[in-house]
């Protein structure tokens, strides 16, 4: 089969897309809020790869059991990077908010508090 | 040209899109709908990929929960809308999309050539069911598990300790 063999790379092709375009956000925005965002673009982009690479695993002829429990630890790590970003967001989100407070500005590049 | 790729390929297409619609949108409100649209794509790309339960986990958690948050935040800043925090057309758009431009090069000359040549696995039976997902999660990464648990707990009390003005 011609097509399907095209879908590995694919796949790849879309998580390596979105990781990418986050880095770029993270280095050329300015606005923190859409930085967490592009950071939350990347965590999504390595979830699909870690999805991508646990569905299309070799094939089960070399196990010779095709029991689901074995291909299991792509989907745990997609589930802890999930829990993992829930807890980021609501950090980061705090902060951003007590820098705001503390500045009425939460423009990244004029941020300088930590300058020595 | 089969019906799963000229699925895929839809579904890949308005992904890739909307992510950089997060970037090129100088609103912070509208990179944020673009967000929305990239994760719900992504929650279908995980059915295709026969991980059910994780794409209405996705749908779930990120469109629901932490698009929200991010909503709230933006309202609650006002950093959108006339005289605030305007980007400016600068050198390091340039700089920025170069860099990626030479990343994207070099991840994928690295890992795409050995991957063309790879066969197509047949999907296991019940992959992605909540019963399996389940299983494994309370018994082989029960640890783990309650790690995460704790971090969130953390991150809760975190979150609350900076958004109050005064304990």
């Amino acid at each position: 089969m011609e097509g399907s063999n095209l879908l590995l790379p694919g796949y790849l092709s879309v998580g390596l897309f979105m990781f990418i375009v986050g880095v770029v956000g993270v280095i050329v925005r300015r606005n923190p809020i859409v930085i967490f965002m592009c950071i939350e673009l990347m965590l999504n982009a390595v979830n699909l790869t870690f999805l991508t690479f646990a569905r299309f695993r070799p094939s089960p002829a070399l196990h010779d059991v095709a029991d689901p429990q074995i291909y299991m630890s792509g989907q745990m790590m997609v589930v802890f990077v999930m829990a993992v970003a829930a807890a980021e967001v609501a950090v980061g989100l705090g902060i951003i908010m007590a820098i705001f407070r503390l500045r009425q500005n939460v423009d990244v590049d004029e941020m300088n508090l930590l300058r020595g | 040209m089969n019906t799963e790729m000229m699925f895929f390929g839809a579904l890949a297409g308005m992904a890739m899109i909307s992510a950089i619609g997060v970037v090129a949108f100088r609103d912070a409100i509208r990179s944020a709908l673009c967000l929305v649209v990239n994760f719900f794509t992504l929650a279908f790309l995980y059915f295709t990929l026969n991980a059910e339960l994780l794409g209405i986990t996705q749908i779930v958690v990120y469109t629901g929960a932490i698009m929200v948050l991010f909503l709230f935040v933006i309202m609650l800043l006002k950093v959108s809308g006339p005289g605030s925090l305007q980007e400016k057309p600068e050198i390091k758009w340039f700089l920025g999309g170069l860099c990626g431009l030479g990343l994207f090069g070099a991840i994928a000359s690295q890992i795409m050539f050995p991957f063309l040549k790879s066969e197509n696995a047949p999907p296991v039976e019940g992959w992605g069911s909540p019963m399996n997902i389940g299983k494994a999660l309370f018994t082989q990464y029960a640890w783990p598990f309650e790690m995460a648990s704790i971090l969130l707990l953390i991150g809760i009390v975190g979150s609350i300790l900076l958004a109050k003005r005064r304990i």
